[in-house]
Order: structure tokens, then sequence, then C-alpha cells
């Protein structure tokens, strides 16, 4: 047989009916939902008089749109109210298994999957959300679609599809210390560009990805769709399994043993062929910050804010110009020199417990600078318990930063944490656009470590002296 | 689903590349639990001034451009979220047909499940466009699906779509009603489902 890629192995085993010239028809083993993308899927199966077809098969969770202070006071935004009670009256007219704000359970969609032990190898996994490509770190095949689409999931278990074509990136080598998985995600996405992804799903590979914690890869493969790329998947291996072992809803027992056996199958045989492959040495990646208003406008912090002449006449040109103007940032300055006024550390991308303890081990002791307003948002509820009984929450107090409860917060700005117009963040979530994090607010990419080394500094700062010089 | 065959409309330009959807629908607008009452809000921030009237500096705003129901853009037009809201807005907007070198993936689907048709013509064609309908404000073109042609005063580009795409926006087809005439084929399916995929709960 022909040697196959992990992507292609796993369509394959899913195909449930294919005809030539048309999309093919894919089996979703593992559906979440939010209470964003949701009512509107709910509301056209009701007046069709459809039902959910695999329940059991059906996630629901609050993360999107939810305040982040204490659990104990009301939702105070009627209109989130209401989306909130309507997800919870979807998920009882359905049956639909629902982690509500006050669930030990609940989090943001692509924290808690993983965490709960649904995410798992193999699987077919979707969500009405851009970045469930982060489930693709188990070596799954998880991508983001849009409410008709979750409408359709509801109705069928299926999603008709057109197979996308697969992309290897081999990030090879060793990383360098103080380089982290946010900045192999920023320093990709940085060399392909925002559409470079674009019709591909991608398999990361490589040594550099290979040494990766589960954490980590969940990080590049969430930015995935930051790439354009429909998915980004990681091979399973003994770090996958070992992270997956005991979690509530992953196989027990000897099932556990039969589908290690099984998830052991999973990756690309030797010699499969890619449509395209990138190679990047991972010593020549540095911890990135963003400077524009699109993911791929980078530069390392040992750089600076690009010059004009840098781009092509044209779109692109254009494009650096407004993100320039946007941004309030003049052409060559150094982007050790460019200061924040807040900090947010969290969102799909970076608010897991090892990110939370990296963040941790640069605040330690220190105190934010008091121009600053800092805060830490868990991503999800299990993660802030685990967080608050390691004491991480007291090193992030002590220093000044808010501790806040699980959501997406101030990624999107969809609850009442948002940037006031010209504000200047340090953030480690995964969008830098224009508004994302409040009107006129002007958003950073960085990595955990520089977000928590610019909340004491009040500006960027190169993480690798910061634990040269401790 | 309507049904969409030939389109006759006004050409507005939005000349930026990778347009994302937090520009077409700002995240406020995502609280609603309806499908529609989202046209007001496409490409809010930069169509209104503090106050709420009217930027007019907005190339949308133009008052030629009003009632224009074909968008000519820049590549990776609809890249970020999976916010169906951001198609639904630009179809209560008026748009019917999106013309850009690129689309980002989902937002392209979203597209189609709406029945907006997304045409992918190469760059310099699309700035082609951009510049006649910047240069000749209301100006006017004929989209026909159904012979894949562009056709205005002077103009005539054919254009590729993917069969069974038009297929679909022709008889405005429903997906969940095709998929559903392959049951059988999704209950042999979970007969034969991989026993390791189904451990677990
Ligand atoms: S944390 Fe941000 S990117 Fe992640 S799901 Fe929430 S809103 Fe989306």
């Amino acid at each position: 047989m022909a040697p196959k890629t992990m992507f292609e192995k796993i369509w394959d085993a899913h195909v449930v009916y294919e005809e030539p010239g048309k999309p093919t028809l894919i089996y979703v083993d593992l559906h979440l939902t939010h209470e964003v993308t949701s009512p509107q899927a709910f509301e056209g199966l009701r007046l069709a008089g459809r039902r959910v077809r695999r329940p059991d098969l059906t996630i629901a969770t609050v993360d999107h749109a939810i305040p982040t202070w204490s659990r104990d006071l009301p939702v105070t935004d009627p209109i989130a109210a209401t989306q909130l009670a309507t997800l919870a009256a979807n998920a009882r007219e359905f049956g639909i298994t629902f982690y509500d704000i006050r669930s030990p359970h609940q989090g943001i969609v692509h924290v808690i999957g993983p965490q709960l032990g649904y995410t798992q190898p193999g699987k077919v996994i979707v969500c009405g959300d851009s970045h469930t490509s982060t489930h693709g770190a188990f070596g799954a095949f998880a991508l983001g679609i849009g409410t008709s689409e979750v409408e359709h999931v509801l109705a069928t278990q299926t999603l008709p599809m057109m197979k996308p074509k697969t992309m290897e990136v081999r990030v090879e080598g060793t990383l360098p210390p103080g380089v982290t998985a946010k900045d192999i995600i920023l320093g990709i996405i940085g060399r392909i560009g925002t559409a470079g992804g674009t019709g591909y799903v991608i398999e990361y590979t490589g040594e550099a990805i290979r040494s990766l914690s589960m954490e980590g890869r969940m990080t590049v493969c969430n930015m995935s769709i930051e790439a354009g790329a429909r998915a980004g998947m990681i091979a399973p291996d003994e770090t996958t399994f070992a992270y997956l072992r005991g979690r509530p809803h992953a196989p027990q027992g000897a099932d556990f043993e039969k589908a290690v056996a099984a998830w052991r199958t999973l990756p690309s045989d030797p010699g499969a062929v890619y449509d395209r492959t990138v190679v990047i040495r991972a010593d020549e990646l540095e911890p990135y910050v963003t400077w524009g208003t699109n993911p791929g406008m980078v530069a390392p912090i040992s750089g600076r804010v690009p010059q004009l002449d840098e781009f092509e006449p044209g779109p692109d040109r254009q494009s650096a110009e407004r993100a320039l103007e946007y941004m309030g940032l003049k052409p060559g300055t150094p982007i050790r020199e460019i200061p924040i006024d807040r900090v947010f550390i969290g969102s799909c991308t970076n608010s897991r417990i090892e990110d939370l303890r990296a963040a941790a081990a640069i605040v330690r002791g220190h105190k934010v600078n008091p121009k600053v307003r800092a805060m830490v948002v868990p991503g999800s509820t299990g993660v802030k318990l685990q967080a608050e009984a390691e004491g991480l929450d007291q090193i992030f107090l002590d220093a000044g930063f808010e501790w806040r409860e699980a959501g997406c917060s101030m990624c999107l700005g969809m609850n009442p944490d948002i940037l006031a117009p010209g504000e200047r963040c340090a953030s480690t979530s995964n969008r830098n656009f224009e508004g994302r994090q409040g009107k006129g607010g002007r958003t950073h990419l960085v990595s955990p470590q520089m977000a928590a080394a610019a909340a004491l500094a009040g500006h960027f700062v190169d993480v690798r002296e910061l634990t040269k010089e401790r | 689903m309507e049904p969409l065959r030939v389109v006759t409309g006004i050409v507005a330009p939005l000349n930026r590349p990778n347009v994302d959807t937090d520009q077409i629908v700002p995240k406020q607008f995502l609280k609603r639990i309806e499908r529609t009452g989202y046209g007001p809000a496409a490409f809010y921030d930069w169509r209104y001034l503090e106050d709420g009237s009217d930027n007019p500096e907005f190339v949308l705003n133009k008052p030629a451009y009003r009632g224009a129901s074909i968008l000519v853009t820049g590549k990776n037009f609809g890249c970020g979220s999976s916010r169906e809201h951001a198609p639904w807005a630009l179809l209560e907007y008026g748009f019917r047909v999106i013309i850009a070198p690129s689309f980002a993936d989902i937002f392209n689907n979203n597209c189609l499940q709406n029945g907006i048709l997304t045409i992918t013509l190469p760059e310099e064609q699309v700035q082609e466009l951009i510049r006649l309908a910047e240069e000749q404000p209301g100006m006017k073109l004929t989209v026909d699906l159904e012979q894949q042609e562009i056709r205005g005063d002077g103009i005539q580009i054919p254009f590729e779509v993917d069969e069974f795409k038009r297929f679909r926006l022709l008889n405005g087809l429903d997906d969940i009603g095709l998929t559903l005439q392959h049951e059988d084929a999704i209950a042999a399916y979970e007969q034969r489902r991989p026993e390791y995929l189904t451990y677990g709960k």
C-alpha cells in the first residue's frame, strides 16, 4: 500500500459517502458547542423538526461571552445572559451534556476538551469556532466550522467536505532557551503569512515539535488558523498517551491499552508525500512580538518595527502602513522600547497550567509596573483550581495581577474585559486584528513569559536576558 | 436559501487585503440569538463615526455605492473567526456576490451556506475591477452563474467555479436536506466505525 500521511489515514477512516466531483461526507466523532455560534443552529433544527443525531457525541459549555469576575455575581449584560440561558435550554431540550458557568468542568472549549479527555488521537472534531485546530495537537483532524455547518453536524453527525491538501511544517533542531511554542507558531506565520496555509491541513513535524509538551503542541496547533490552514496536527506519541491516561472521558483500563495500540498506527508513514513542505530551523527562532494588525506582522524581540520600504509596493505596503497607523508605531522603533498599558495572560492559545506556571516563574517576587494593568484569566475552572492548589494565584496577586475566573475574556472582548481606545496590550491570545480587544485597542501577541516580563517592565523585554540576569 | 442565477447590480470596491471577520462584524453584535439583524453591523467600526452617524470617508458610504450587490475586494477576504454572522451581515447589507483574489476557507464555506457567490479571480483582474468601480462610481456589472461570466460595459470575464457549488447556488439547495438523502450510509458507517473511536464516554 502506498504510504499515507496521518491526515489521509484519519480522513479515510471517516468517509461515510463519496461521489466523484462532490464533497465527501465525513463522520464527526466529537462536536463541541458554545453559546455564541450555536443558538441559530438549534433554532434551525427546531424549525425543521429535526433532532440531534448523536447527543452522546456532543458537548456544550459557556466561554465566549461570560464575565470573568466572581461567579457569585449575576451576568449583568442582558443579551449575554439570554445567550447563556438559550444554550442551557437547548442542551436540556436536545439531551446534550452541558458544563454551565458554575460547573467545575466549565472552560474555554479548546481547553476543556483535552483536559477532560474528550480530545483523542484519530478523531474528527468540530466546533463552531476557528481555533478548534487546537485539538489537532493530539493527532486528531479538528476544524472550525460556521453555524450552518454546526446545524448540519447536529442533524447528521457528518460534514460534507472537499478534501484539503496537506502541508508539512518541519521544525528541525532544538529550541533555544527562552523560545516557546508560541514563538514557533508566530515564527511560522511570520514566514508563510496569514494565508500561507489556506486550503491545507498542516502537520507539524521535526525534533523541536516532538520535544514540546501537550500544552505547547496545543499552542502551536491553535494558531494554525492564523496561517489560514483548515487544521493543524501533530502525530500522537508517548507524550500524548501519558497526557490522556486517566482523564475522565478518555478510554479506561483495558480499553486504554487497545486505544493506544490503534493510536500508534496513526502517524504518517515513512515516505508519505505532502503537497507542500516548509522547513524551519529551530535555532533561528527568537521570542516574537507582533507589531501590526494581523498575526503575520511579527518581529523578533531583538528587532525593530519595520520600515515601509521593506514591503512590496501595492496591497502589502498599504496594509503595513494602515497597521502602523492603527498601532500608533513609528517605523524603526526598537521592539523593546514599545511601552505597554495592559497585559492579558489567557485565551485558548496560552491559558493552560503550563502557561501559567511559566508566567508565574517570571513574576515570582516582582511587582507589576505601576503604569500597567495586568490580568490572568485561566482557560478553565479546572486550570484555575489547579493553579490555586499550586499557589500560582498568590504569586500573581502579590505582584499586582488580577486573578480571574475562566473564560475567553479579553481575547475577544465580548465580555466586559476590553481595552480602551489607544490602550496598548501585551497579550498571549491569537489575534491582533483592529478592534479585537476593544475598539481602538492595540494588541501585541507574545508568549506567556514575554507577557509576564512586559508586565513587570512596562515595555517589552527579552526574556532570554531576564533569565540570564537572575 | 435563495437560488442565485444572474445578479446585476452596483459594484462596490473595498481595496484592502486581509479584511478579517472582526472587521466585517465586530464581536459586540455576536450576542444575538437570531440569524437576522446584522446588516447595520456590517463593517461597523469603519462605517460609523463615534456619534453613530455615517463616516463619509468610508468608501461604501459614498452615495453612488448605496444598494451595491457586488463587492470587489483584496486578497484573503474573510480571514479570522468562523462567525457566520459575517456572511449574514454582508447578505443583509445587500451583497450576493464577492469577488477577490482569495478567500479564507471557513468564510468561503459560510458564504456558500447562505447563497453568497464568492468568485476568485487573479489579482490583476480584481485590481482592474476595483479601479473601474472607483473611477466610475455606481458602475453596474452582471454576474451570470449559469454562463460563468462577468459582463459589463466593455467587460467580459469568464470565471471558474466548483461544479457542485454552482449546482447548489443555482438551485438554492440546503446541505442538510442533501445529506439526509444518505441517511442509510450514515447508519451503515455507524456500524463499521473503528472501535477505538468509540471507547471512553
Ligand atoms: S479564547 Fe479567544 S480565540 Fe479562543 S475560543 Fe475564546 S475567543 Fe476564541
